[in-house]
């Protein structure tokens, strides 16, 4: 796709995230159906990935929950756009809800009343960080209630050591069991405050599946946990099965002495996400 | 096993089904969560008779999202919805109007089991999320009942579905139960890499 209007690729990339699953997470799903030896997981699997397709041939949304519309902005601080981000990614979410159609997922929590165009308090979600430079990189994750549902914070006693982290993960994993539509993506935040530890979760699931935190000691416990994770047998949609997990990714920040917070963000199979480049002169495109 | 079945089946046919299989429906199936399971039953109990009969198609626990385009439904999407909260009325529902299949998502409770094993009918798993895949397989909507009263995710919607699967079958009339089954391999298992953990 070329250049274009900045509120026109902001709908596309909304229709692709629904639409399309990102070819990494294809090959993943396609490489755990190559290795899966249980013909139950086997038979979830194929439906996940024939689902894939009749979704992205049709142009439909993948599954009914079509998400909560959660955006990450890296602002350059040179854009000329920064005032208008804000109501540019609003109007696209609203846009988009009619247009392709997404489900209006957005709920007051004291009325239950839907404003029934995936707007409200805090909403869409925009989470922002300023880098240099005058290019704006906006991601879209439309996530899934029933996978956020199972998401959870530890606050570990930092005497349990990485020992006392890998087990957490385990415990929690097989404790969702098949309700977060697994085979899934968990993202880890270790350590900051508790918000920095499921702030870190949330953005480590953005990450491509294959892709290795840069801290040799990070990479090498998202390998392990993703090993262990898979010797579960929890397996697609908990019927028992090899992948329970297709990634483990893992984002790290300093911690308090007396704190070793642990975010667990899990992500269900459709592991959806879009990215805009806008740049200076005001044209955009989506770039993956 | 892998089976091809065309509705309505039979109760015979419904208790040689087991645990593992893997069964695509074609005929009828209709829709009911929550408001549907309770209206049905109320509707009963007061001597008031049904417009259909459940006992000749397979129940899915489904809040589909369709669509009317030139006076005809369309669906748009219709994965199932998590099973869990019919478990308090699905044991009287399934005594009182005997569907041999129920396709839901995440399994049921005690209470179901053996409702199952009583009427002979088995519960099966349909795929999370593969909304787009299961709206592929609905040929046809035949009819919606209580839409006013209920609303779209909560009416019956009876669907005239080919091939609709993959269904795996998780619980039987036979007292065959999945989860059950999984949960000594899965603590088997966590034993094992708790030890490993522990020698690193």
């Amino acid at each position: 796709m070329g250049s274009l209007p900045v509120s026109t690729a902001l709908r596309a990339a909304l229709k692709q995230a629904a639409t399309v699953l990102p070819q990494d997470v294809v090959r993943a799903l396609e490489a755990a159906r190559a290795r899966e030896t249980s013909a139950m997981a086997s038979a979830q699997l194929d439906a996940i990935l024939e689902n894939v397709s009749v979704a992205s041939n049709g142009s439909i949304p993948m599954c009914q929950d079509t998400g909560i519309q959660t955006f990450f902005v890296e602002a350059g601080v040179e854009s000329p756009f920064l005032k208008d981000l804000k109501a540019w990614i609003r109007e696209a979410v609203v846009q988009a809800t009619s247009d392709i159609p997404l489900r209006p997922n957005t709920v007051d929590p004291f009325t239950g009343k839907n404003p029934g165009d995936n707007t409200g308090y805090y909403m869409p979600c925009i989470n922002w960080e300023l880098v240099e430079g005058s290019d704006v990189v906006i991601t879209v994750l439309p996530k899934g209630g029933g996978s956020e549902n199972m998401s959870a914070l530890k606050m570990l006693p930092p005497g349990v050591g990485q020992k006392g982290i890998k087990k957490a993960v385990i415990e929690h994993i097989v404790a969702c069991g098949g309700k977060p539509c697994p085979p899934t993506i968990v993202g880890l935040g270790i350590g900051g405050g508790a918000d920095i530890a499921m702030k870190l979760g949330k953005k480590a699931v953005l990450r491509e599946i294959g892709s290795r935190n840069a801290l040799d000691k990070a990479a090498e416990l998202e390998r392990e946990l993703l090993d262990l994770v898979n010797m579960t047998g929890v397996g697609a949609m908990g019927v028992g099965g090899d992948t329970t997990c297709l990634a483990v990714h893992i984002e790290v920040a300093h911690r308090h002495p007396a704190s070793l917070p642990l975010g667990i963000l899990v992500q269900c199979w459709a592991d959806r996400r879009a990215r805009v480049r806008l740049r200076a002169d005001g044209t955009a495109e989506v770039i993956s | 096993m892998k089976r091809n079945l065309t509705l309505p089946i039979n109760e015979s046919t419904a208790r040689e089904l087991r645990m593992g299989d893997i069964l695509f429906l074609t005929g009828t199936i209709f829709t009911a969560r929550d408001e549907a399971h309770l209206l049905m039953l109320e509707k009963h109990e007061t001597g008031v008779s049904l417009p259909f009969d459940p006992s000749q198609m397979a129940l899915f626990h489904c809040g589909p999202v369709v669509s009317e385009q030139g006076g005809k439904w369309q669906v748009i999407a219709a994965g199932p919805t998590t099973s869990i909260r019919m478990e308090i009325f699905e044991d009287k529902y399934l005594e009182t109007f005997r569907p041999p299949i129920i396709i839901g998502k995440g399994g049921m409770g005690d209470r179901t089991q053996a409702a199952l094993q009583s009427v002979g009918a088995v519960y099966t798993h349909y795929t999370g999320g593969a909304g787009a895949l299961a709206a592929k397989c609905i040929e046809s909507v035949e009819g919606v009942e209580w839409l006013d009263e209920l609303g779209m995710p909560e009416a019956a919607w009876f669907f005239k579905v080919k091939d609709f699967g993959p269904l795996l079958v998780t619980m039987d009339s036979a007292g065959g139960n999945l989860y059950k089954t999984l949960e000594p391999t899965i603590a088997n298992n966590v034993q094992a890499i708790m030890a490993r953990i522990n020698a690193t």
